[in-house]
């Protein structure tokens, strides 16, 4: 996988997973051609587009479209199996996640994907190994935040 | 508000936090550039702070702005103070920050390595996990090369979790740091069998991401890959194996035998279709490679094709795409199974969802055949009419051009109908490929002779109808149609019906509307038509009518503001108003202003040029005048505007380059070539007969009978075409059964029927409508074969093509800081006391300390003799065949031979004869093959190549093969410098069982009047698993006089030159008893002579050829009744003799 965008149906990037160097003006130059692709496809059409050397997969969830780019070989219904799991992750974790939740805790959304995706393969595939991870590095980020909180000066 | 204020400064700065920020963004949508400059500015103040956790808060809403598009490089620093922070709260911060923000031109990286270190070695495995996560986004060869070795230790972490993150992160340390690949490799090898599952994939992962690269390195892994896909049940890791396995087969083709029984079972037993789908691949790469050269397996294709066909017609959307997909990389090798499957595949045409059409159209690319061509384009011509979006009809539009034209125009029957087709493509509106279609008018023109007249028809109708085209704003890109049917109406002027007609619509005011390159062409086209016209009747009242309409409407274009048509216009007023002149005189000017446009137009073929090779001691980089100093080309400069450049015209059927000026060219290459005694000369009044090789095309073009209506406008005309072609193949059908009662009735009762007599109709059955001759695009003479293309330099996974099977030398060692080991040691490993990489014993690859040492070693063993099992169906000739004399079990597998004979079958003229045989292995001689010089040196063209192929027959190994040939005094072996004159060559190659590889040799031969044969030995060593012998074989080498021959086009003037200077001698052959048709018999010689035809007229060509040492061989061969007569000339008599002598004994065989 080369990279993952979330995106609403309005256009607004909500997250972006680049897996190979990009430079900035390729990134949004892809975000855009993305977006405009995707958000202009029909309703009950395949899950797959062409473009450029790539494969495009994306996936709506409610308002939110997830959308890969994948190397000519690798395979699709996998790639989609990969995205639903991110949404599965992403819902165990904030419990019924809405895009709400990933505009306020984006760097959670990170810290997921980080757990289940390293350099565009997966990490790990189980569902509970991986929230189990983000439980344990979470309790150590609160820990710490709550001792920080506390005046230190 | 009151509350705000009362706060204290030092909370103030704590805020905005991210939600703040966010909701900030979402509160201000009218202003929100201007809400996050202040924004931005505010996080500069914080960053200025020394509190750690004000500057983790500011780097985390800078993280947020970058990924809304803001530029936040500026603060990379501060990213890295976060990142380093002792806290994990911050340096997960810091490290997120950075894997979003960094990359590889980012300086403050280099300041991180160290950092990264001490966290990779941290005992808190959530910091050694943010570092590595961090790590795989902004890993740069310099971090690479510095840290590979404390990555490689964290792959024996106790802990998996930092485990498979380092295992995962080494890929992208081998992109960055190839080097590290080598050592790195038995430890992520091992990790294949590490008893947690996750580690587990994730080492396949990485191995497969690899192998996918460059497959050749990981066979060796096979078996080991083999054992996974059997035994693990985790879908994620099975799609990746079996996409490695994927990659493999194509390397070896045993492997892919050994797959298939698994990989069907597979597809019949899981109900994932990620996992079906990944292994339908698989088994049609497998069927890929084994198609060359084993039994086809037609069940698996079948099982394949099946559940494609279960896909395609699921109504998940989804399915329905991989599976027109995954039909089509079918389709390339297994075309027929297919093809069975049109209907579907029609079907999804009319699917809703564009993505989908689009892979059906790519699928009916490869599935037309000459039957149903004509009914697929009037399918998609009538998806044209409905398609609403351009960029659909566009690419329908390619497609249809596509598929007609796909290999060479193999598929039409007839060219009529193809060229409505484009005429009627020319109506849609707002297509961008209106050159697409121009070019293709412009191919079928020039290069079908027989459709011309047809042609030049239409084109006229369009010319006429230009207003339809032009008439609105939006059919901009369709005019370029214009400019190829005005060339095709000047051009072939002579099949005008009407030229006065043709004349004024190019001439009409509208045409100086079109684009300028467009109108030149119409100029220029009008000036060949009225050279036409005034030979048609000179002094005739059309011819003056003509005159003065040029003279009355060229002026118009005199005036363009476009310097093209400026120029040709005015040049050719000029031209027509001295003809004018001259004709008032009474003089007779029609022949001398055709003259201007005489000569015939060859079709270059594309990469001509290109393969053109560099002449010796050419170098084309050398200045060939000195360059001049700087101060001067400065001068120089605005002169260069004025002088006038070469055009440039790579592709000729885009003439723009002013047709007088090609005559001039034309007229001076003339010359040339009378000066130069290799080129064969062309007097002007004869035709140019181009031949190809085996002159089978040589078939004299048969009028069309032009009962077809021409166009009635505003009727689509192409279905007409359908119609009268299924009239006419039913006609066919009818007269050749009628022929083919007949031929049984004579043949009762002789031997085998032959096999499209039971079917319907096969493809051969279709005759074209009328015989098309293609001109074949020209080479030049001594054009270069090869013609690769180079592989992507830039692709970072060249890099990684790498032996892993070497062993590892010394020197190929992770670079490991000293006064880091004692931190290294640290982290809890599993093998600490090992020092990483320094002992030998553990790194070699070929002896990894596991179970499967053997297996692992050997491929070939593995591959070879594990147990075939007895269920799948290609096994099955094996086990039949007797075992016979050979030793030790060695079984001659005849499999590979069933293919080869049925291809001979095919095709009666191969170029490849047995040359010697025996149990073991099999030589084929291909007819040796001369290079000569490329000047054309014929001193130095005494080479002869002699091309064998090599096949295995046995189930052994075949190595150290050495061919030896007695020299002759005439013809010796080239042999590499140094070695004795009866030194053996040895074979450059070794052949495993089944397989076959072709070696060539160089012959240099004294004299080339004789033929020639030489005795020669091959001697190889036969391997198998417990024993190894010497074998011997013994050839014998035949050099023909044919085979010095080398094909040679040759003009009809030149040939009549050659023979009336009366430098050849003269000897005739007769031939009696030979029933076959004349154009077999000139394509038996063509073949196997390597003569080619000058003319033919009737049942008497005369043909050419040329030996290597620039002898002239010229043939007339004539036919009456059944006896052949061959009156031959040459300069030299003895090889004359002994070629005539040749052809005789190739018709005494038949």
């Amino acid at each position: 996988m080369r990279f993952l965008l979330l995106f609403s149906r309005q256009g607004k990037l909500r997250l972006q997973k680049w897996f190979t160097p990009v430079s900035d003006r390729e990134k949004k130059k892809v975000i855009r051609d993305m977006m405009l692709l995707v958000l202009a496809r029909q309703p009950r059409s395949c899950n797959f587009l062409h473009w450029r050397d790539l494969k495009i997969v994306y996936k709506r969830y409610a308002s939110l479209y997830f959308c890969s780019g994948l190397e000519n070989n690798d395979n699709e219904l996998l790639a989609l199996e990969v995205l639903h799991r991110y949404v599965e992750l992403l819902d165990k974790y904030f419990g019924n996640v809405c895009e709400l939740d990933l505009i306020f805790n984006f760097e959670k959304a990170y810290y997921i994907l980080d757990e289940f995706l390293i350099g565009g393969e997966v990490l790990e595939t189980s569902k509970v190994a991986v929230s189990d991870s983000m439980e344990e590095a979470d309790t150590l980020q609160e820990t710490m935040e709550e001792y920080m909180s506390k005046p230190t000066y | 508000m009151a509350l705000k204020i009362v706060k204290g400064s030092i909370d103030r700065m704590f805020d905005k936090n991210l939600q703040d920020l966010v909701r900030g963004i979402r509160n201000h949508k009218e202003e929100e550039a201007k809400y996050i400059s202040t924004c931005i500015d505010e996080i500069k103040q914080e960053l200025k702070q020394d509190n750690i956790a004000v500057k983790a808060n500011a780097v985390c809403k800078l993280t947020y702005l970058q990924m809304l598009g803001y530029d936040v490089s500026w603060a990379a620093f501060n990213i890295v103070e976060v990142m380093s922070s002792s806290k994990f709260t911050y340096k997960r911060i810091g490290y997120l920050a950075a894997s979003q923000c960094f990359h590889e031109s980012t300086d403050v990286i280099m300041l991180t390595t160290n950092q990264i270190r001490k966290d990779l070695s941290s005992p808190n495995q959530y910091d050694t996990g943010v570092a590595l996560t961090g790590l795989s986004c902004f890993v740069t060869p310099d971090l690479a090369r510095d840290l590979a070795n404390d990555i490689m230790t964290l792959m024996s972490h106790t802990k998996p979790y930092i485990r498979k993150k380092a295992v995962l992160i080494m890929y992208k340390v081998f992109l960055k740091y190839p080097e590290s690949l080598r050592p790195a490799f038995p430890r992520l090898k091992e990790k294949l069998e590490d008893p947690d599952p996750g580690v587990q994939s994730a080492a396949v992962n990485v191995i497969c991401e690899l192998a996918r690269r460059n497959p050749k390195n990981y066979l060796s892994l096979a078996p080991l890959f083999f054992k996974l896909m059997t035994s693990s049940t985790n879908n994620w890791v099975l799609i990746k194996i079996i996409k490695l396995f994927g990659a493999l087969t194509p390397l070896e083709p045993r492997l892919g035998k050994k797959l298939i029984e698994p990989l069907t079972n597979l597809i019949h037993s899981t109900s994932a279709m990620s996992l079906l789908y990944e292994c339908v691949n698989t088994v049609i790469a497998v069927l890929i490679s084994l198609s060359s050269g084993m039994p086809n397996h037609s069940a698996s294709i079948q099982l394949c094709v099946q559940k494609l066909r279960i896909l395609i017609e699921d109504s998940d959307q989804n399915l329905k795409y991989l599976g027109l997909l995954a039909m089509s990389k079918i389709l390339k090798t297994h075309p027929k199974s297919v093809q069975s499957h049109k209907d579907l595949i029609l079907q999804c045409l009319d699917d809703k969802d564009e993505s989908i059409r689009l892979r059906a159209l790519d699928l009916l690319y490869g599935m037309v055949s000459k039957k149903n061509l004509m009914e697929i384009v009037k399918k998609l011509m009538l998806h044209v009419d409905k398609a609403e979006g351009t960029t659909y009809r566009d690419e329908l539009l390619t497609k249809i051009i596509d598929i007609c034209s796909q290999s060479n125009y193999q598929y039409i029957t007839n060219f009529e109908w193809y060229i409505s087709i484009l005429v009627e493509l020319t109506r849609l509106e707002g297509t961008r490929h209106g050159h697409l279609i121009a070019s293709q008018m412009l191919d079928v023109a020039i290069r079908v002779k027989a459709i011309r007249g047809f042609a030049v028809a239409q084109m006229a109708t369009l010319l006429d109808n230009a207003h339809l085209l032009t008439g609105n704003v939006q059919r901009k890109g369709i005019c370029e149609v214009l400019y190829a049917a005005a060339w095709i109406c000047g051009e072939f002027s002579e099949h005008l019906e009407n030229p006065m007609q043709t004349l004024e619509a190019m001439l009409r005011p509208k045409v100086a509307t079109l684009p300028g390159h467009i109108q030149a062409v119409y100029v220029q086209n009008a000036a060949k038509l009225f050279a036409t016209v005034l030979k048609s009747g000179e002094g005739s009242a059309d011819s003056t009518a003509a005159q003065e309409m040029m003279i009355e409407r060229l002026p118009l274009f005199v005036q363009s503001a476009n310097l093209e048509v400026q120029e040709r216009a005015s040049c050719i007023l000029q031209l027509v108003k001295y003809i004018q002149k001259l004709q008032q005189k009474d003089v007779e000017i029609a022949e001398e202003v055709i003259a201007l446009f005489a000569g015939e137009l060859n079709p270059v073929a594309p990469k001509a040029q290109k393969k053109v090779p560099v002449p010796e001691g050419l170098d084309l980089d050398a200045w060939i005048n000195e360059p001049p100093s700087e101060s001067e080309s400065e001068d120089e400069q605005p002169r260069a505007i004025f002088s006038k450049e070469e055009p440039k015209y790579s592709r000729p059927r885009h003439t723009e380059v002013d047709e007088k000026e090609l005559a001039k060219r034309r007229e001076v290459r003339k010359q040339e070539q009378a000066s130069n005694p290799f080129y064969i000369k062309s007097s002007p009044s004869s035709q140019k007969v181009y031949q190809e090789g085996p002159g089978v095309e040589h078939i004299p073009v048969v009028q069309i009978d032009l009962t077809v209506p021409l166009k009635v406008p505003g009727l689509p005309m192409s279905d007409q075409y359908v119609k009268l072609e299924e009239e006419r193949r039913q006609k066919d059908r009818a007269d050749k059964k009628k022929k083919e009662k007949k031929k049984r009735k004579e043949k009762r009762g002789g031997g085998r029927g032959k096999k499209h007599d039971s079917g319907p109709e096969s493809e051969e059955d279709i005759t074209p409508a009328h015989m098309v001759d293609i001109v074949t695009e020209e080479m030049p003479e001594n054009a270069l074969p090869s013609d690769d293309d180079d592989k992507d330099p830039n692709d970072p996974h060249k890099a990684l093509d790498i032996d892993l099977d070497k062993p590892l030398a010394d020197n190929e060692k992770l670079p490991v800081r000293s006064h880091r080991a004692a931190e290294v040691l640290k982290s809890p490993t599993e093998d600490e006391d090992e020092p990483v990489v320094q002992s030998e014993e553990t790194s070699v690859v070929a002896a990894p300390p596991t179970s499967t040492t053997s297996e692992v070693s050997d491929l070939d063993f593995w591959l070879s003799n594990a147990p075939v099992p007895s269920n799948a169906q290609e096994a099955a000739p094996v086990a039949a065949d007797p075992v016979p004399e050979a030793a030790s079990g060695a079984a001659p597998d005849s499999e590979p031979e069933e293919p080869k004979d049925t291809e001979a079958e095919e095709t009666p003229m191969s170029n490849y004869c047995l040359l010697a045989e025996n149990s073991y292995i099999k030589m084929m001689l291909e007819d040796a093959d001369q290079v000569n010089d490329i000047q054309g040196n014929l001193q130095d063209g005494s080479q002869v190549v002699v091309s064998v192929i090599f096949e295995n027959k046995c189930e052994s190994f075949l190595k150290s093969m050495e061919f030896n040939v007695l020299d002759s005094l005439n013809s010796k072996l080239q042999r590499p410098e140094g070695s004795g004159a009866h030194d053996a060559l040895s074979v450059p190659f070794q052949l495993p069982p089944g397989v076959s590889n072709e070696a060539r040799f160089v012959f240099t031969m004294q004299s080339i009047v004789m033929p020639q044969k030489l005795k020669g030995t091959l001697t190889f060593i036969v391997k198998n698993e417990d024993s190894s012998t010497h074998e011997k074989l013994e050839f014998k080498l035949h050099f023909t006089c044919s085979s010095y021959l080398i094909t040679t086009p040759c003009y009809s003037d030149a040939f009549a030159k050659l023979l009336e200077s009366g430098d050849l001698k003269c000897s005739s052959v007769k031939l009696e008893g030979i029933s076959m048709p004349f154009h077999h018999l000139l394509a038996k010689i063509c073949f196997h002579h390597h003569f080619s035809v000058v003319e033919r007229i009737d049942s008497c060509a005369s043909m050419y050829s040329r030996s290597i040492q620039g002898h002239h061989v010229c043939l007339l061969v004539k036919t009456s009744e059944q006896t052949v007569s061959i009156d031959a000339k040459c300069d030299e008599p003895t090889l004359l003799g002994n070629v005539l002598d040749e052809i005789k004994q190739t018709f005494s065989q038949c």
